[in-house]
This record gives C-alpha cells, sequence and structure tokens, in this order.
C-alpha cells in the first residue's frame, strides 16, 4: 500500500499539480498509512480520517498557478466554491472552502462532498473506498479552481467588475503558465492493420496526450475504429497507462464487453457513424478550450444557467465548433449534440468539458487538431482578455 | 419526522391487525427498511424460525413513495429457515410505494394461523382474509386473483411444501428469493399480501429532493453499466455475463469450471434477438434493469441465467428463460434452485438436462422423489448424500453467478456476509469487476479488508432508505443523503449513512453472534483454496491463498470492530447506539 501511495503522490507531482514534498495521502485499512509519515500535516489530516473512515484521505498545497488562484479565492472567504466545468457538475457538485486548516474543518467539508478547499492554501480529497479517488478528486479540483479563475475574470472584466485584487492574482497566476507548445509528438501512421497496433497506437496517443497537459491522466478517453469495433479506453482508466486497459465494443452489438467502456462510448460511436471516414478519436480537458466555451456574452439569455445542457447559440473557440452536452446517453447527452458537429469538421468543444478531435487515418491528425485548438483557444482567451482592458 | 412513521402488525393467530406507531429515536437510529426491520427482529430472533412469535417484516422506509430514484421497493427480514441466521431479501415492484402511499412504513407479521390467510391493506386501513380458495395455487394465478391492487406479495407452492428456499414473490416478476423468506410467510399461514395506497407522502422540501433527483439521474447516465448502450437499462444485469466468461469467473459444472464454452449463446443479446426485450422495471424507475418477453415472463437477470446455464453446464437460453419462469410461479429462489441441482448432479455424477431440471423444479416445489431433498438446500442435501464437501455454500446459502476465485474482495464478501453468500452484498463487483467508482485489482487482498467493509456499509444503509443496490453502482451516499434530507428535513450527510451502515451490519452480527455464528461461518467451500479455475486470455486463475484469505478475513474484523472470532464487542455495539444484549 505504501508504493501505492507514493505512486499517487508521484503522479501528482509529475503532473505539475504540486511539488512531492506538499503531498500527503493517508489510507486507512486497519491501520492508517502514510505517504510521507514526517509531513507536517499528517497530525490534522490523521484526525480527519479516522473521524471520516474513508478508505484514504489526501491533501496537497499546491504549485503555481494553482497556489495563486486559492489564494485568491481564500481571500474572497466564500463558504462553497461553483466551478461551472463538467466533471464538478457531475461528480463533485461544489468545492466547500474552509477558513482554518484543522481536523474539524475537514470533517465539516468532507462530511458530504469529496474535495475542498483550506487556508495554504490546501485542497483536500477523500477517497471513500481507495486512495485513487482521491488522487482523481484532486485532479478534479485543480482544473475547476483553474477553470473557474480563468472565466470569471474574463465574465467579469466583461461587466466591468474585476478587482485591482483580481488583476493583479491573474497576472500573476498567468506567468506561472507554462510555454504554448508547438511541436509534435511522432505517433504510428496509420492506416492500422490489426488490434495490436491500434492498441500500441491508443496507448501513445494517450501518453502525449498527458504529457503535453492537454488533459490530467484520470480523465478523457481515446478511441479507434477497425473493421466493425470501436477499440476504446475503459472507464477509469488512466489515459498515460493504457497499455491493458482499453475494450473491444463490437459495433454489431454482440457482445456487452462495452459495459467498462468509457462513458463517452456513446458519443464516440455516434462521431463514427456520422462521419464514416473517421477512424480514431482523441479525447481531452485542455483547460483554455474549456475556460473559453464557458465565455458568454449574452448576460440577460433565457437559458443562463442550463448553457450546459441547452445553449442555443452557434458559437465556436478557436476555431472550433461549441456544442452543449452531458456526459453519457441522456437526453441531454453529447452521444446527441457531438456526433452531427463533428461531421463536417475534426474538432469540436464540448461546453464547460473538454474538446474532441477526430483523424481519418491515424492519431497525428486528431492529436494536431487538439493541440492546435487548444493554443488557438489559448490565443483568443488573452485576446479577449486584452480587448476588455484586463 | 415526514411520511409514515407507523407500522401496521398483523397477528396471523388471533386474525387481528393493529398499528404500531414507532419511537422517533427508533426512526433515527433506523429509517426503514433493511435496518429497522433488523432492528424489529432483533428481540425473537433467538426463537425458531417458525416459531408463532418470529416476526416477518416487510418493510418501506424514509424515501418510499417520494421522487427519489429506485425507491420504490421494499426490504424482507426474518429468521432463515434456510441458513438459520438473519434473513434478509430487497424486493423490487411496487409494494415500498404503495405500502407508503397506504400510510404505512411497513408491516410487521407475526403468529400463525391453521388456514392460509391473506392481509389486505388499503389506505390505512388492513384485513385478514380466508385465502382458502389460494392455496396451493401458483404465483402467477394468485396475482390474477389480485390483479385490481397496487402492489401484491405472495407464496406458491414451494413455500406451502417446506422448501427451505421459497421465495416471496411480488407484482408476478419480482422475487425476494434469497433465504427463504417465502417458507417463512408459509409458516404462518399468509398467502398474500395485497396493498393499494391513494395518499401522497409528505415532502419537506420538494425542490431539494427535484435537485437531489436530478443529480442522481445524471450519474446514472453518464455510467456505462447502468445507462449505456449495452448496460443494465438495456439489458438487465445479464449484460454481466460476458465479463463473468472474459474474466473466467463464471461458475460453471458446480464451480469445478471457471468458463462454459459457448455461453454467447446465452448472453444478454442473444437473448434479445431470441425473445425479444420488453422493459418492466420498478414504477418510476431510471434505470430499468428488469425486462420481460412477448409472453410476459420474466427474462433472467445476471443470477438466473447464470446458474440455469453454466452451472448447470448447459449452454440453453430456452432452459434459463423457462426455468425462471417455472421458479417464478412456483416460488421459488432461482439461485439456490440451481446451486442444490448442481451440487445433486455433482454428487450422483449426473449430467442434467433440461428436461430434468424443469422436472426437477416442479418436484423440489411439491415435495416429490429427489426434489424433497433438493428442496432442503445444497448443504443439507450435500450432507444427506455423505458428500458435504460439495455444497457450494457460505452459512448455507448457495453462492450464485460470480467465482469468488476470480476476484479477492468478491471472496471475503462472500465469506463475512451475514445471510451468506452474496454477490452483492459488499458492492466488490463495482471495483473489481465494472471498475466503479475506481478500478480495483481484482486479484490483490491489499486493502480489500476495509473495502469490503465500506461497500457492506454503504449498501446496507442503501437498503435501510431503502433504494436499490443497483444505484450505487453510479451514485453515492453523497446524492442520496441530499434527498433524504430534502424529504425529511433533518439534515443528513454521507457520513451520517455510512454511520446507519455501520450500525445496521453490526446489528445483523448482534444477531448472528446470538445465534452461534463466528469465525468458522465466515468461510468459503474448500474448493475454491485448492482447485483452481480455467486460465482466461492471458491469465491464470489459481486457487484463493488461504494464508492471505484468513488475514484478511483477520483484518476485516479488526476493522469491523470484531474480535478475533468474529464476534462483536460491547464497547463497539455501544458506540453505535446498539443495545448490548448478545449471549
Amino acid at each position: 500500500m505504501d508504493r501505492v501511495l507514493n505512486g499517487f503522490s508521484e503522479r501528482l507531482a509529475t503532473a505539475g499539480l504540486a511539488w512531492e514534498k506538499d503531498i500527503l495521502f493517508l489510507a486507512l485499512d486497519d491501520a492508517v498509512l502514510a505517504s510521507d509519515p514526517n509531513h507536517p500535516d499528517r497530525e490534522v489530516l490523521e484526525q480527519a480520517l479516522l473521524a471520516l473512515q474513508p478508505g484514504a484521505l489526501a491533501c496537497i498545497r499546491p504549485a503555481e498557478p494553482y497556489a495563486t488562484i486559492l489564494a485568491f479565492f481564500l481571500e474572497q472567504r466564500p463558504q462553497v466554491l461553483a466551478p461551472r466545468d463538467s466533471e464538478t457538475r457531475l461528480f463533485l457538485h461544489d468545492l466547500p472552502v474552509a477558513s482554518e486548516f484543522s481536523a474539524q474543518a475537514l470533517v465539516q467539508g468532507l462530511k458530504n462532498r469529496k474535495g475542498m478547499v483550506l487556508p495554504g492554501p490546501r485542497l483536500a480529497a477523500l477517497g471513500p473506498l481507495t486512495p485513487e479517488q482521491a488522487f482523481v478528486t484532486l485532479s478534479s479540483l485543480c482544473f475547476a479552481v483553474f477553470v473557474l479563475f480563468f472565466s470569471d475574470y474574463l465574465e467579469d472584466l466583461r461587466a466591468g467588475r474585476a478587482t485591482p485584487e483580481q488583476r493583479a492574482a491573474f497576472a500573476r497566476a498567468a506567468s506561472f503558465l507554462p510555454p504554448v507548445r508547438t511541436d509534435r509528438p511522432g505517433l504510428v501512421q496509420g492506416p492500422f492493420d490489426g488490434p495490436a497496433q491500434v492498441c500500441a497506437a491508443m496507448a501513445q496517443a494517450g501518453r502525449a496526450t498527458v504529457d503535453f497537459g492537454l488533459v490530467d491522466s484520470a480523465f478523457g478517453n481515446v478511441s479507434a475504429l477497425l473493421d466493425r469495433t470501436v477499440w476504446i479506453s475503459q472507464t477509469g482508466s488512466s489515459l498515460d497507462l493504457l497499455e491493458g486497459d482499453l475494450v473491444a465494443c463490437a459495433l454489431d452489438g454482440s457482445s456487452c464487453e462495452a459495459l467498462t467502456a468509457s462513458s463517452e462510448l456513446p458519443a464516440h460511436a455516434g462521431i463514427y457513424a456520422a462521419a464514416p471516414a473517421t477512424r480514431c478519436i482523441l479525447h481531452g480537458h485542455p483547460k483554455f478550450a474549456v475556460t473559453l466555451s464557458l465565455d458568454c456574452d449574452r448576460p440577460d439569455c433565457p437559458d443562463r444557467g442550463q448553457c450546459h445542457l441547452r445553449c442555443p447559440a452557434k458559437r465556436t473557440a478557436g476555431g472550433a465548433i461549441i456544442v452543449p452536452g452531458e456526459t453519457g446517453s441522456g437526453a441531454c447527452g453529447i452521444c446527441h449534440t457531438l456526433p452531427p458537429a463533428l461531421r463536417g469538421g475534426n474538432a469540436a468543444i464540448v461546453l464547460g468539458h473538454g474538446l474532441f478531435a477526430t483523424g481519418r487515418r491515424d492519431f497525428n491528425e486528431a492529436f494536431a487538431a487538439l493541440l492546435g485548438t487548444e493554443n488557438a483557444c489559448r490565443e483568443e482567451y488573452f485576446q479577449r482578455v486584452r480587448d476588455l482592458g484586463g | 419526522m415526514h411520511g409514515p412513521c407507523s407500522l401496521l402488525t398483523a397477528d396471523l393467530g388471533s386474525r387481528t391487525c393493529g398499528v404500531l406507531r414507532l419511537p422517533e429515536e427508533t426512526l433515527r437510529l433506523f429509517p426503514g427498511g433493511r435496518g429497522l426491520a433488523g432492528h424489529l427482529l432483533r428481540p425473537s430472533a433467538h426463537l425458531p424460525w417458525d416459531h408463532p412469535d418470529m416476526p416477518v417484516l416487510v418493510l418501506a422506509g424514509p424515501l418510499s413513495g417520494t421522487e427519489a430514484p429506485c425507491s420504490s421497493r421494499c426490504h424482507l427480514v426474518s429468521r432463515s429457515p434456510l441458513t438459520r441466521a438473519f434473513g434478509d431479501d430487497a424486493v423490487g415492484g411496487g409494494l415500498g410505494l404503495e405500502l407508503a402511499r397506504a400510510g404505512f412504513l411497513g408491516v410487521l407479521l407475526t403468529g400463525k394461523s391453521p388456514a392460509p390467510l391473506g392481509l389486505e391493506i388499503h389506505d390505512g386501513h388492513a384485513r385478514l382474509v380466508d385465502a382458502a380458495a389460494l392455496h396451493g395455487k401458483t404465483t402467477d394465478q394468485v396475482f390474477a386473483a389480485l390483479a385490481d391492487w397496487g402492489s401484491a406479495a405472495c407464496v406458491g407452492p414451494a413455500a406451502e411444501h417446506g422448501v427451505r428456499f421459497a421465495s416471496v414473490q411480488v407484482d408476478r416478476l419480482f422475487s425476494a428469493g434469497r433465504c427463504g423468506l417465502g417458507l417463512c410467510l408459509a409458516a404462518k399461514g399468509l398467502k398474500y399480501l395485497a396493498v393499494s395506497g391513494s395518499g401522497a407522502v409528505p415532502v419537506h422540501d420538494p425542490k431539494g429532493l427535484a435537485a437531489a433527483r436530478a443529480d442522481i439521474e445524471r450519474l446514472f447516465h453518464a455510467s456505462p453499466v447502468l445507462r449505456g448502450p449495452q448496460g443494465f437499462g438495456r439489458f438487465g444485469t445479464a449484460a454481466l455475463l460476458d465479463l463473468t466468461q472474459s474474466r473466467s469467473m463464471i461458475p460453471t459444472e458446480n464451480f469445478r469450471h471457471t468458463r462454459c464454452p459457448g455461453i454467447e449463446r446465452c448472453n444478454a443479446p442473444a437473448l434479445a434477438a431470441r425473445f425479444g426485450f420488453q422493459p418492466a422495471a420498478c414504477p418510476d424507475c431510471p434505470i430499468g434493469c428488469v425486462q420481460q418477453d412477448g409472453h410476459g415472463r420474466a427474462l433472467p437477470g445476471i443470477e438466473a441465467l447464470s446458474q440455469f446455464t453454466a452451472l448447470l453446464g448447459l449452454v440453453d437460453p430456452d432452459l434459463a428463460v423457462e426455468a425462471l419462469d417455472l421458479c417464478g410461479k412456483l416460488g421459488l429462489d432461482p439461485v439456490s434452485a440451481a446451486g442444490s441441482l448442481a451440487a445433486w448432479a455433482e454428487v450422483t455424477n449426473q449430467k442434467p438436462t433440461a428436461w430434468t431440471v424443469l422436472n426437477l423444479l416442479e418436484d423440489m416445489a411439491l415435495g416429490h422423489g429427489d426434489g424433497a431433498l433438493l428442496g432442503q438446500g445444497a448443504q443439507r442435501l450435500a450432507q444427506e448424500l455423505k458428500r458435504p464437501e460439495a455444497a457450494m455454500t457460505v452459512k448455507g446459502l448457495e453462492l450464485s453467478a460470480f467465482d469468488p476465485r476470480g476476484a479477492c474482495g468478491l471472496a471475503l464478501g462472500y465469506a463475512v456476509s451475514t445471510r451468506g453468500a452474496c454477490p452483492w452484498r459488499a458492492l466488490s463487483l463495482g471495483h473489481e469487476l465494472l471498475r466503479k467508482p475506481v478500478p480495483t485489482e481484482r486479484f490483490s487482498w491489499s486493502g480489500k479488508a476495509r473495502m469490503v467493509k465500506l461497500g457492506e456499509d454503504a449498501l446496507a444503509a442503501a437498503e435501510s432508505l431503502p433504494v436499490c443496490r443497483l444505484t450505487l453502482f453510479a451514485a453515492g451516499l453523497e446524492e442520496y443523503a441530499k434527498a433524504l434530507a430534502a424529504v425529511t428535513g433533518v439534515p443528513a450527510t454521507a457520513q451520517d449513512l455510512a454511520r446507519l451502515g455501520k450500525r445496521v451490519v453490526y446489528q445483523e452480527r448482534l444477531i448472528n453472534a446470538a445465534l452461534g455464528f463466528s469465525a468458522g461461518d465466515d468461510d468459503l467451500p474448500g474448493r475454491f483454496f485448492r482447485e483452481p479455475g480455467d486460465p482466461g486470455q492471458g491469465f491464470e486463475t489459481p486457487p484463493l491463498d488461504r494464508a492471505a484469505f484468513l488475514e484478511a478475513r483477520a483484518r476485516y474484523y479488526r476493522v469491523r470492530g470484531l474480535d478475533h472470532n468474529g464476534l462483536p464487542v460491547r464497547d463497539k455495539a455501544e458506540e453505535l447506539g446498539l443495545t448490548w444484549t448478545v449471549s
């Protein structure tokens, strides 16, 4: 178990979400296990762990720009943060904010939520069953506060209410952004000649997507069409560790093996049906594409608050069309909105969620569309900020 | 407290009905369903299962009759005639919904009538009526006679002939099959229970409940297992068959193998193509896992499907459907019936055929020939035939569609389950097979003791509201706590529900301990430690490591707050608000 906990610490550090010394994972079996037994937060965290009795509890002092973002939010003293990205809506609901770092504050915040914000600044996350859940939630929290901060700033500029403190925090956070990447990974070239090559190409594409910062390891998905079978990453898989975590879903419906497929399988299958030349799909959560998708200049829109379900406007960002839709196969599912959007192009942004990019031959084209759209969205975001005097 | 707070009491000996108003403190500790039923059973749990004073409880809960998703169901509890331990089962259909609308949290049955009776409940009123005309009738005949009621439950000929795994059928297609609760009802002389309610269940915060419902349904839609193109909403739990086969954990020929050649001819898409799936879900269920064919026959879920095919070494989709239909009409638990048949086939070295299976099911229900012994369950049958090792049971309850060699958490969950072998009880299938909420390594014992304990707590809490166990493959206690708080007006958190679950499981441990159950009963059949399963594609299925199992079980006991022998301790019981009366 120690090895497992340290593995999650390493993965958070590799993703740039926190320095390894600022990460603490605790797990509870019949005794408490710690990724770093001498960590200064251990005592407080352990008290909360024993009070809450989950499988695991983790806490980080995030790296920049998250530290700046959280420090700004903490200054506002809200009781909760309510990010509008889809992961938060679906799984986290909202993020409690504590005014002190104590076991009591952790228990209060986490007895009904999976993750929270604390002074430090810190982020804490529960693993109701396993440490991996805490790892996934910490990734979600970082993504959620990033998107919230940058989208709020644009909205506040547009409304003329951006404060000096907010402008300062924005400048500081922006200074910590990694440089724009314009290079390309050399991915396996298609057409693919069999399942083994497909699986290798998918694993390689998934890893590159994470390496380029276009998605955190625990999110996104990838698929390829070979004959009448969609190969897709399984639900709960790590996009940079896909070897052995892919499942073949026969489009003739002769088997239920797809029960463990990504929850986006209906959308992927719909895209292959709507755009028959498509051979592979890459789905990431690039931050500026998601942030821009939330930027709306119609504050009096009657669908305000329901944009992620039924935004009626035809909008684009970074050259890609923006569509509403929720994860999965419900009436407002992206399986209904994405396929038509990708009939005529190779990239589409799901509002508040992420970016889907397609390739007609292999993942090189899909990756280029994913990265190119994100870079364009980043440029467009800062242009909008400048245009609004930010 | 919002909603019904009273139980309908029915004494079948004196043919009298009454109303028992439950103290608020009781409802605070045990809001309904499985937990409240266990609480009400406990004072009498030491009695023989067929003693007139042994209660049978049919309980709804605080979410029954509301818009909370998957809350129309009921929980049945008594002492099991099959295992002699705490016996319970959840059942779908509309019984919980109608009870709540009729103004009751549930029904407490005591006494014993020499002649068959029916209990009829209509909007706060109840009466026991003569049911002699329905004695011996199959359940479909009983349901036909009760067609005007909102919901009905009944027993079939199997219960009337003393089958220890007789089921209680609800609304024709739903079954409380495990633990022989049908025999408990028959022992009281109750043939049926019919309920119609027209009242509205009060909700403290309708907007809050609507928001909670939206959160839960959003998670259902995002779940490939529940609402995906090949999920339970389309194919029922039969969708799992392809996974148990590819993971080499499909019990085959009484667990002598773990892969079944040709089983794809019986998988869910094959059944759908052959029989046509028509939804027959519980009222207002957004999952919709129950399906029927064009003749109104229930189509098998994973347990009945796997038991009546691979477990018996038969690959015959027609048999699976016909056998399940017959079990429903006769009032037999398909899991135990097939488990007993599989043990019988191994002991007698016979290869069953579809014809023998269907005939023996009928013989079981009527107590004819070999059927009389088969109707006692696999454990008693194997003992009687001097081959006790052929009984694939835990605490006398037959294992079902998932071989424990295929997943360590599943194995531990089977062993420590308070009602005997149950693959659902610890929710291990979620993370070990379905990758929800996160995937775990199925061949590893690491962390599994606590995961089993946490899964047991979560399910016990859900079944005390009560809501369907399948909800927990997508939503969690966090979302249902929000629904509960909206309904009752009393703040509730996921942590509160987890604590409720702990209390409920510990209470069942107290009951079982008082009945003499201990660590020796928290064990699996020796086969799983001696014999490997079949290899899968790129992996072996070794026998379970006995030492690792015992270490995990000891760890589970520590995590659960039990002593080294699996017995409850006073401090822990009192910490959970339970009285200490174990002897």
